[in-house]
């Protein structure tokens, strides 16, 4: 048997090894969209029940005596009147057989606790409904609320048969009504789950980002003009280009740890603003700022300097006049990467105290405030049901701005890359 | 006027002095032959005038906003009685905050006790006095600016030079950033570090096996003597780490060569966009799928075939940090394997080798240092990665390779016991910023050498 012979006995097991290579790396590729499968639909099944909310018909009695205020009263003596007993009185009309002291209660706790203020509110603004019955809507506490839209009805553990009896018994006589729930995006953060929104976090997220954006541009622009344009071949360059290199791989939670000793404990920023947030994100998002700003920099041909050069334009002039509009695109294609990142990042922020439970709106820069990653994490550790619903669409949201982002990235990369 | 009040005023001062230099340039040169007789364009004139006005005003202000606080701290003290001044430097603070409070509050009244109330109208006075000062100061500051500027525009001034040399020095200022960022890294973790070393033996921190660190509040307190021996959280920090590069590294390195070597043009430019989106997920979201999806799973998993699995095993928090970072492992394969030149490819070819013995005898070894460089990478990415371990990993620290069980990591660690209620001083809080100083010097130490392999490998094909 010669060598031929002998290689072609061996042809068929090397292509069938050459097959289950090929497989084998088509299997890791597919590994790699499975997970990303599973991963976005279990999140966005997860959300749906997140966007409606059920609403209870009730008709309410404003009964002055019920109340605790004369039956003349305005402004300021109707705010704290006694709103809780009306509501108890006219859900209790509905199940007029209800009589135990225990299960008066299970009922009334069927209602959200902010029937109240709306109540409140709408009695401050109507005064003349003192004294009259009006029907109006309440949202359902966010145990019924989970009732209504698990399936597995068995398994809805926190209501007692008592109350599923009375839920079963309302969707009956279409006293209650699923809509649109938007209080998720109007309202800020709640310990109760049907009053809990992320316009508070989103907020936050804004200021963060607008002191991020503010300081990391110029910032990441000017030193990546002066790292490829004037800086001159040494080892104190060299320093800092190193040093540059090896912040981008610094564990973010590390930022947060400078952050805490050097803008809070040092300095005596206030804990949880957004201003010592967006400082803490514009340090760790100048190295990605920079390293894409040089590199479209470096894109920009010898050519343009030159030419600008050879007609008597300085140094200066040259690089801002003719290099970086050019490299324009490409700094803010790397500008919006950065942001989407500062964006998605937690951990630093938890580390200088935006992780507090905060329900205003945060006004301004100093304000307590918490941005959408970290209400994401506090609502995942939260205990109700309902908020696994909420967490979930709150991801939805902070995916839906990444993309966005992304996608303007993208967008400004193909619209404006010139190839030279 | 607060201070952005002022701020705002300066930029418009700012705004101002440049359009009147500008102008005055165009005046100055009108009787030697108009703008072009001038040294530079006439805007250059514009931006000194605005630098001689803008520059030294925001200095002056940034100063003050520093140093403020401190003297009128110590202004205040003479002030108050004398027995408030042998306080200790926390009663002093906490003193100082009341004082603040009432001042801010402008409930001063018959009621207040009469030496807080003289000490709070004697700092609503110092406040106010520092303000104006603080005000006309950077104004008159800001204005000479303008005046000097306005006298240096002249026909040989070279307003150009003078604007340039200060861009670069703007310029050489910024990159000195991140110089700074790395040396308040090192100062602030190593300095508390330092200060919980003082308190707990460095030994007995990294050699020590038991983690907890409660420290008693009263000294008859029971079950918590505080121990600060940090190897079960290196245990569980490479236990997990472990696990996600088991996951990452074969998944990653093999698209990486399906994608490069073997799919279509089309396929490609679908699937790494796609591969891509991985990394772009924030690791918060990966730490909620973590904890509510992969862990119950494999959980009931487990129990289905008689295994006993903790709700927070290490195998949960593993698997998914792996999945995050498969795009990092694939990319950086990616770049290592196209960077092989062609020659070598061709030659395997040409002795007849099939394409995957080519990939498996000549790519892969020809890239291996490129590799291994980025699976350091990737294992420094892992051991400092928070979010998943904070959601889906255990708080109590033991010490197992079990991959079924609970363990707890350094940035789990750093996280609890800088979210509580914290005294800056106790050793618990102390010993966060120690576990960071360890975090940072690992990952550093694993880039460093990853970066330097990645670069000789580079060098070689150059």
């Amino acid at each position: 048997m010669n060598n031929t012979e002998l290689i072609k006995k061996g042809l068929p097991k090397r292509y069938r090894r050459e097959k289950r290579f090929r497989l084998y790396g088509m299997m890791a590729v597919m590994v790699g969209f499975i997970f990303l499968l599973i991963l976005l639909t279990d999140i966005i099944s997860k959300s749906l029940p997140a966007f409606s909310q059920h609403w209870i018909q009730l008709e309410v009695q404003f009964d002055p005596d019920v109340l605790g205020v004369a039956a003349d009263a305005e402004g300021k003596a109707l705010r704290h009147a006694n709103y809780r007993a009306i509501l108890k009185r006219a859900i209790r009309a509905e199940f007029p057989d209800v009589s135990k002291r225990r299960d008066k209660s299970k009922l009334a706790a069927l209602i959200s606790s902010s029937a109240e203020y709306e109540l409140r509110d709408m009695l401050i603004e109507q005064p003349y409904l003192l004294g009259k019955a009006k029907t109006v809507w309440v949202r359902a506490d966010d145990d019924l609320d989970t009732y209504y839209k698990t399936a597995d009805k068995a398994n809805a553990v926190r209501l007692t048969e008592k109350q599923i009896a009375w839920a079963d018994r309302l969707q009956e006589n279409n006293l209650i009504e699923s809509r649109f729930n938007s209080t998720l995006f109007s309202d800020g953060d709640s310990r109760e789950p049907e009053q809990a929104g992320i316009r508070g976090a989103l907020v936050g997220s804004l200021y963060t980002l607008l002191v991020t954006l503010l300081l990391s541009f110029p910032l990441g622009v000017s030193t990546a003009v002066y790292l490829e344009e004037f800086a001159p071949k040494n080892r104190w360059v060299d320093l800092i280009e190193v040093n540059i290199n090896n912040l981008a791989a610094v564990p973010s939670i590390v930022f947060g740890l400078l952050g805490l000793a050097v803008f809070i404990n040092y300095f005596g920023l206030p804990r949880s603003a957004p201003l010592v947030g967006g400082l803490v994100l514009t340090l760790m998002t100048l190295p990605t700022i920079i390293i894409a700003s040089r590199s479209a920099i470096k894109a920009v041909p010898p050519s343009i300097r030159q030419a600008a050069l050879g007609i008597g334009a300085s140094k200066t002039q040259t690089v801002f006049q003719h290099v970086l509009p050019l490299a324009m695109p490409g700094i803010l294609t790397g500008t919006i990467i950065g942001l989407a990142q500062a964006l998605g990042e937690t951990a630093p922020l938890l580390m200088i105290g935006m992780v507090a439970f905060i329900v205003d709106i945060p006004q301004g820069f100093v304000d307590s405030a918490t941005v959408l990653p970290v209400q994401i994490y506090l609502w995942a550790d939260s205990p109700e049901r309902a908020f696994v619903a909420k967490t979930s669409a709150a991801i939805l949201v902070l995916l839906i701005f990444l993309v966005v982002m992304n996608g303007l990235a993208v967008f400004l990369r193909k619209k404006f890359e010139r190839s030279w | 006027m607060n201070a952005t009040t002022l701020l705002v005023v300066i930029i418009g001062l700012t705004v101002f002095g440049y359009v009147i230099g500008r102008m005055r340039s165009i005046k100055v040169s009108q009787g030697t032959g108009g703008p072009s007789s001038l040294h530079s364009l006439p805007k250059y004139y514009g931006y000194m005038v605005a630098l001689w006005c803008g520059i030294p005003a925001l200095i002056l202000l940034v100063l003050w906003l520093v140093l403020e606080p401190g003297i009128l701290r110590s202004l205040l003290l003479d002030e108050l009685p004398t027995t408030m001044s042998t306080l200790s430097e926390n009663e002093l603070s906490l003193v100082m905050n009341d004082l603040q409070l009432l001042a801010d509050s402008g409930r001063i009244d018959a009621e207040t006790d009469p030496h807080k109330k003289a000490a709070a109208i004697k700092l609503l006075e110092l406040n106010s006095t520092s303000e104006l000062m603080r005000n006309v100061l950077i104004f008159l500051v800001a204005l000479n600016g303008i005046i000097w500027g306005l006298a240096n525009v002249k026909i040989d001034m070279r307003a150009r030079v003078f604007v340039e040399r200060i861009i670069r020095y703007l310029l050489i200022l910024c990159s000195l950033v991140a110089i700074l960022t790395t040396i308040g890294i090192v100062l602030s973790v190593l300095f508390e570090s330092i200060r919980f070393f003082k308190s707990v033996p460095i030994t007995d921190f990294i050699f020590g096996t038991e983690w907890s660190p409660q420290t008693a509040i009263r000294a008859d307190q029971v079950g918590s003597s505080g121990a600060f021996g940090a190897i079960p959280l290196f245990a569980g920090t490479l236990l997990i780490s472990a696990i996600a590069l088991i996951i990452a590294v074969p998944t990653g390195l093999m698209s990486a060569i399906y994608l490069s070597e073997y799919a279509s043009r089309r396929f490609r430019a679908v699937a790494k966009p796609l591969l891509e989106i991985l990394a772009g997920i924030p690791t918060v979201v990966y730490g909620f799928f973590a904890a509510l999806t992969v862990a119950p799973f494999i959980r009931k998993f487990g129990e289905s075939i008689g295994l006993n699995v903790a709700s927070e095993s290490a195998l949960a928090a593993g698997v998914v940090m792996g999945i995050m970072i498969i795009p990092f492992v694939s990319s950086l394969s990616d770049d290592v394997i196209s960077a092989v030149p062609k020659a070598m490819r061709d030659g395997a070819y040409g002795m007849g080798a099939t394409q995957s013995e080519t990939i498996r005898q000549v790519l892969i070894p020809a890239a291996l240092p490129g590799i291994v460089g980025g699976i350091l990478l990737a294992a420094s990415r892992a051991i400092g990665e928070t979010m998943i371990v904070v959601m889906a990993a255990g708080l109590a620290a033991n010490l197992t390779v079990n991959p079924l069980q609970a363990v707890t990591t350094v940035t789990v660690q750093i996280v609890t016991l800088l979210t509580g209620d914290q005294e800056f001083d106790s050793p618990k809080t102390l010993a966060a910023f120690a576990l960071g100083l360890m975090l940072f010097v690992t990952t550093l130490v694993l880039n460093v050498i990853a970066l330097h392999i990645v670069r000789k490998y580079r060098e070689q094909y150059e």
